[in-house]
């Protein structure tokens, strides 16, 4: 979340910001479960824009073009200097991955020299999302165009996340690259994708070798509230 | 002090009483024009909306309001087009209405968006596929409909009349009526039906989620006869409301019965489609999707009396009471109907705002709740107000009721 949020040049938090008007790309949720002996198992999953695929519910519901889905990489764009801040994107969402400028953006004197060039800042009141890291993938196109190869996501280009997770538990690679890692960890049992059912094919895998994470995760709604876990 | 504004023949109360009224409405719009101002100036961290609740009371405002507000379109239908002339009594009245729910609606949603001097956007880089784009376009030009429409009303003052070439414009204005209200029909039915189509087509949201009939989701149908339906019962019930206040008589009692028939013949018409609509969303659509429709009614407050209030107690009962000659012929069963019509409506646009996204999605999500902040009653507060003191100014100084003068006790 640290190395998403410097690496995008997200603001501190204003004094005012609860958790749920925060600016947080990638939000990790802590899920558990009670075991019969009283033990707890704990599990955390990373939650970011999930990347529909084709048609995603953000996309099409934006009255100015201000989310862009790119059929060549698959990665669903949020343009913030074209967003009228109208949030309908946020209500089509069903990740709740969509986060609205409530607060004009601020740096403590100093910090603003922290800020990374590549990326440029949203004013308030604009809605920013997960972007894969636009500025990384804009460089590494520079790179690849300077030396004439291609982009290779998962190796000449690595989101902020996927470079910061010290055990290697985000990856990145080529989905329609049938050969790829990525192509191949996917068809791995345990691995499914949040709420696939609605349709919106999300282009984010899970996987988890236990049998309680996947049931939780898959099913469609909380049952009841105290199974209800915090971000 | 101010009678020689007042048309003549009719007969207002005094100034002073007038100021007396108009004055707390005056009140409640200053606290709210202050309140929408520390929205514009201090960003929309001043609502109580956050990333989850990202729509709020504002635009369950909206989307009520208009639906209110349809009785101007409607009313226009019916008398320039299908020439029911009964109505012209209550014509002036409907206009002003559907002005002030319309100018109230778009500018609330100037204080909603994060960025208001981006409105002009949607204009200029269309998303044809969004249902938002539809809204924002057929509002703008029915509001320019609406004031066309508002401004032979005006032209027809006293004083305005004294000026020939006002007079000229007034008449060739009247003659194009025909023409406005056409166009305001055609205008109306997609804005009200792409108001419903803005949460149908949620495919992320799988309580509002409904499947397409066409190139609309079923909501955008249900949206437009619902709002053909109640807007007759809101002008009934505005028209009762002001009689009772000035105690005047407005309208002959035969306006009430024809507006309550309409809205009765509507509305029963739309009960049996939402009906149709919710039994097929809960036996096939919301299952469909991996969601048990009952799911959705296990949480505190928002059990499945919500659904039988909007549907039976709000719908079908009204409608009952509408089409039953003998209560039709008693205006306080008329005024009730009315008034549970408008609810219904009401409640409708609630949940299908407020409930939608209070209910969760991912399976560890909670149950959200939202109170709105002051600032956001309040500037709900400045848009009745203001449709109150627009309604006053117009019911003081034009004739709003052609057959008010005719029904004076002499």
């Amino acid at each position: 979340m640290l190395a998403c949020a410097v690496e995008n040049n997200i603001p501190p938090a204003h004094a005012g910001t609860t958790d749920r008007t925060g600016l947080t790309w990638m939000r990790v949720h802590r899920i558990e479960q009670q075991g019969n002996d009283a033990s707890t198992e704990t599990v955390y999953l990373p939650l970011m824009c999930q990347q529909c695929d084709e048609h995603p519910p953000c996309e099409s519901v934006c009255p100015q073009k201000a989310v862009e889905y790119d059929p060549e990489t698959g990665i669903v764009a949020q343009i913030p200097v074209r967003c009228l801040g109208c949030r309908y994107c946020m209500t089509a969402c069903p990740y709740h991955a969509r986060y609205f400028n409530w607060w004009d953006p601020s740096w403590p004197a100093g910090m603003e020299k922290t800020l990374n060039p590549g990326v440029s800042t949203r004013m308030r009141g604009v809605v920013e999302k997960c972007n894969l890291c636009h500025g990384r993938l804009q460089e590494a196109r520079e790179q690849a165009a300077a030396s004439g190869t291609s982009v290779v996501a998962g190796e000449t280009f690595v989101p902020a996340c996927v470079e910061a997770c010290p055990t290697r538990a985000i990856m990145i690679g080529d989905l329609a690259d049938p050969g790829s890692e990525i192509a191949r960890q996917i068809k791995t049992p345990g691995t499914f994708r949040l709420l696939e059912q609605l349709g919106t094919q999300p282009k984010v895998y899970y996987s988890s070798a236990r049998q309680w994470v996947r049931e939780q995760l898959q099913r469609t709604i909380a049952s009841t509230r105290t199974e209800v876990v915090n971000g | 002090m101010d009678n020689a504004l007042i048309s003549r023949g009719l007969q207002r109360t005094s100034f002073t009483k007038f100021l007396l009224w108009i004055l707390p409405w005056a009140g409640l719009l200053a606290v709210g024009l202050y309140a929408a101002y520390r929205c514009l100036a201090y960003g929309l961290n001043e609502t109580n909306m956050d990333n989850r609740f990202a729509f709020g009371l504002w635009i369950y405002l909206d989307l009520t309001v208009i639906a209110l507000g349809a009785g101007a379109f409607f009313t226009g239908f019916l008398l320039y087009i299908l020439k029911l002339k009964e109505l012209k009594s209550v014509i002036n009245s409907a206009v002003v209405i559907g002005f002030i729910c319309y100018s109230g609606a778009v500018a609330v949603l100037m204080v909603d968006v994060g960025q208001p001097l981006r409105a002009w956007f949607t204009f200029w880089h269309p998303n044809v596929h969004s249902m938002l784009t539809e809204v924002t376009f057929c509002i703008t030009c029915y509001l320019t409909v609406l004031a066309i429409e508002y401004v032979p009303v005006i032209l027809k003052h006293r004083s305005i009349r004294r000026i020939p070439s006002m007079l000229v414009f007034e008449f060739q204005l009247h003659k194009l009526m025909v023409v406005f209200a056409a166009i305001g029909t055609f205008l109306s039915f997609f804005h009200q039906g792409s108001l419903g189509g803005l949460y149908g087509v949620l495919i992320g949201r799988p309580f509002a989620f409904r499947p397409s009939l066409g190139i609309w989701p079923s909501t955008f149908f249900l949206f437009i006869l619902s709002a053909a339906a109640v807007g007759p019962s809101f002008i009934l019930l505005t028209t009762w409301l002001t009689s009772k206040l000035s105690r005047k008589t407005l309208v002959r009692p035969e306006v009430f019965r024809t507006l309550g028939k309409i809205s009765g013949m509507l509305l029963i018409g739309y009960v049996l489609a939402k009906s149709i609509d919710t039994l097929i969303w809960i036996n096939s659509t919301a299952p469909s999707l991996g969601f048990p429709a009952a799911r959705f009614y296990q949480y505190p407050g928002f059990g499945t009396w919500v659904l039988i209030t909007e549907i039976v107690v709000c719908g079908l009962i009204p409608a009952l009471i509408f089409l039953q000659p003998t209560l039709r012929q008693k205006t306080a069963w008329l005024v009730t109907a009315a008034a549970l019509a408008c609810a219904g409506i009401a409640l409708n646009r609630f949940v299908l705002t407020v409930q939608t996204l209070a209910l969760p999605t991912l399976p560890f999500d909670p149950f959200m709740s939202y109170v709105p902040s002051w600032q956001e009653t309040a500037t709900f507060g400045a848009v009745l107000a203001y449709g109150v003191l627009l309604y006053s100014l117009s019911f003081r100084y034009l004739n709003l009721f052609p057959q008010e003068r005719d029904l004076q006790p002499l």
